[in-house]
């Protein structure tokens, strides 16, 4: 089966670290390199996606046929997701395993759902 | 530019759906992603199950904690998302409009980091 | 909101784009303008409740903006010789408007400014909307589907353009009227159309763009009088807006123009668009708004002898592809043809079209397509020009009424 685990982060953290480092957004980090490596090599990854701050989105409603465009996220909140990675698990607790082993679980929270194939 | 078209909606009335008006939309977003792909605009997309099959997971002080269900209890939640090539977000924008979840949820369109 | 709140909001209101139209022609710094008259509409929302409206809106609305604007200008230690024209020309307007009572409309002037050539194509009708009729930047955003951070930045170069590259507010000498006139035309054409996401008027904040496209319309066709075109847009527009009660049935599906209950379509409109045709032709001076309103005139004939006259619209549309070169005549001309002479020439028309790239995420060629290869019976082929169309409307109502058209393939 193909889980998604989706990535909750501090954005706020996250653009300190790139102010403190000089840069536009912090590269990816050691820790994140070694923990998509590692899925690589266990034969379990399936992709990803790294995303653009919340402060970049935009969101999109049709009603009554008429559509409404806004500034900013689906939802104004501390954490936002921050990116995806797609793996392949067995079960639902394979892939809780992997999600543990993600360095977001340790700053903000992954979110583990299963994809409809 | 690569785009991330996020599509929230209330699952509970997705499956409260008639099975006929299910099919209808599911043939709705089978159209859209072809057209996509058709103008050359499809990068990926995948649709998730409903947050009741899934976990959140943390690790804090070294523990892992795992909790049932979706990273936060809203109404709406998200229900899949598409992976799309666009010249600008004025492009994005209306590649969003056209998705049938915008019109029973939310799409949120975000720019991803070239990896 | 107490009744003298809303008194206040409707007198200011109405009088909003004309007040910007006039100091912005004075001044040429339509930016500066917004913000003074910003600030004279919320002391007028402020004293109006208590004070009553004015005999004078305007001249009070004026007033206020221009003494808001020269405090502004002592404050910024703006040039000397900058600050004496500015103060000169907002002294002459309030002098206008004390005198007379009332202020000249210049709202025209304002649409040649922001419809200028020098102003970018995409930023022209979204300056309209927000200057002349007083829109916001969010719901302008909406109705173009592009990002309010966007919208308000393509409006805020806009205005910069017409301050720095000093294009000027009037109305164009005859050697350039037709071009400029064209691209104003353009502009107005496109904020009717963006109305048309809304048949039923069921969102307050869109105002009916529609309407306000009309009443733009009628202003440019009344100030030229002997000019043709805008007498075509207007007529092009009032016969589209006629069907707008028929475009809908009761359970808010979409129906197409030919299924459409022509009881419903709106007599009086349709009557004044045939009379501006008439007029407009009598100029011998056709040109591309004239012909798609004779197109439309000719669709509208259903109503008056049961049926649209098919012949007459390919014609039209030949003269059309013609002058325009636009493939999205050229569609519609394939429609047509399909009509008068059967599917199969309109889908060879269509294919003569089919390469263009531009098409890949056009809709209304699938669903042309999709409904001439039903047509021919070609079932598999219409399946899979219907499932690109549908993937490609924005229209839930418009996707349902395709959806159940591929569903009825068999």
């Amino acid at each position: 089966m193909k889980f998604a685990l989706l990535i909750r982060l501090d954005e706020a953290a996250q653009a300190a670290e790139a102010k403190a480092k000089g840069v536009e957004h912090p590269p990816v980090s050691p820790a994140y390199a070694a923990y998509a490596q590692a899925a690589v090599e266990a034969g379990v990854m399936r992709g990803g996606q790294r995303l653009r701050p919340s402060s970049t989105a935009t969101t999109v409603r049709v009603r009554d046929g008429q559509t409404h465009v806004l500034d900013g996220p689906y939802a104004e909140a501390k954490e936002q997701l921050g990116g995806v990675f797609l793996i392949e698990a067995a079960t639902l607790e394979e892939a809780v395993q992997w999600a543990a082993k993600c360095p977001g679980a340790a700053t903000g929270a992954l979110e583990v759902r299963a994809v409809w194939e | 530019m690569q785009y991330m078209l996020m599509i929230y909606s209330d699952q509970s009335r997705i499956q409260a759906m008639a099975p006929e008006d299910g099919q209808k939309m599911m043939a709705a977003f089978n159209a859209y992603t072809e057209s996509l792909k058709a103008a050359g605009a499809y990068v990926g997309g995948d649709r998730l199950q409903p947050t009741s099959t899934g976990a959140t997971v943390r690790v804090r002080d070294g523990q892992t904690q795992v909790l049932d269900g979706p990273y936060a209890d809203t109404k709406e939640q998200l229900g899949g998302y598409y992976l799309i090539e666009a010249a600008d977000l004025d492009e994005a924008v209306k590649w969003a409009a056209r998705c049938p979840g915008a019109a029973v949820g939310t799409l949120e369109v975000r720019p991803v980091w070239a990896m | 909101m107490t009744p003298a709140h809303t008194a206040a909001a409707q007198a200011a209101r109405s009088g909003y784009g004309k007040l910007l139209a006039y100091l912005a022609a004075q001044t040429r710094d339509l930016a500066e303008a917004e913000d003074a008259l910003a600030d004279a509409f919320a002391k007028a929302l402020d004293a109006w409740p208590r004070t009553g409206v004015p005999a004078s809106p305007e001249a009070w609305l004026l007033t206020a903006a221009r003494n808001r604007w020269l405090d502004g200008l002592r404050r910024k230690r703006v040039r000397s010789d900058a600050r004496d024209h500015l103060t000169l020309a907002l002294d002459e307007a309030q002098a206008q408007a004390e005198t007379h009572h009332d202020i000249p409309d210049q709202r025209l002037r304002l649409i040649f400014a922001c419809a200028h050539p020098a102003i970018a194509p995409p930023a022209r009708a979204p300056m309209i909307l927000q200057t002349v009729l007083g829109f916001d930047a969010k719901a302008i955003a909406s109705a173009f589907l592009v990002a309010p951070a966007a919208m308000a930045q393509r409006l805020v170069r806009a205005k910069a353009k017409i301050r720095d590259a000093g294009i000027p507010f009037a109305i164009p000498e005859r050697a350039d009227l037709a071009e400029r006139l064209d691209a104003a035309l353009d502009a107005v054409y496109t904020v009717f159309t963006r109305g048309w996401g809304d048949p039923l008027g069921a969102d307050p904040e869109s105002r009916g763009l529609a309407e306000e496209a009309i009443w733009l319309g009628r202003l440019i066709a009344q100030v030229l009088p002997d000019e043709p075109e805008p007498k075509g847009l207007l007529a092009l527009m009032l016969h589209a807006h006629a069907r707008r009660a028929a475009r809908r049935d009761l359970g808010g599906r979409f129906v197409p123009l030919d299924a459409q209950d022509v009881s419903l379509w709106d007599r009086p409109m349709l009557h004044e668009a045939e009379a501006l045709i008439h007029q407009a032709a009598a100029a011998g001076r056709p040109a591309r708004f004239q012909l798609e309103a004779a197109i439309q005139s000719a669709h509208a004939a259903r109503a008056f002898t049961g049926q649209a006259d098919w012949a007459a619209v390919v014609i039209l549309y030949d003269g059309l592809v013609a002058m325009t070169g636009s493939v999205v005549a050229a569609i519609n001309r394939a429609v047509a043809l399909s009509r008068s002479e059967g599917p199969a020439q309109g889908l060879a028309a269509l294919d003569a079209v089919a390469e263009d790239p531009r098409l890949a995420d056009y809709q209304p060629y699938w669903a042309a397509r999709a409904d001439l290869l039903a047509r021919t019976g070609d079932k598999a082929a219409a399946a899979a020009a219907y499932d690109r169309a549908i993937g490609l409307e924005f229209d839930p109502a418009l996707r349902d009424f395709l959806q159940e058209r591929r569903a009825g393939l068999g």
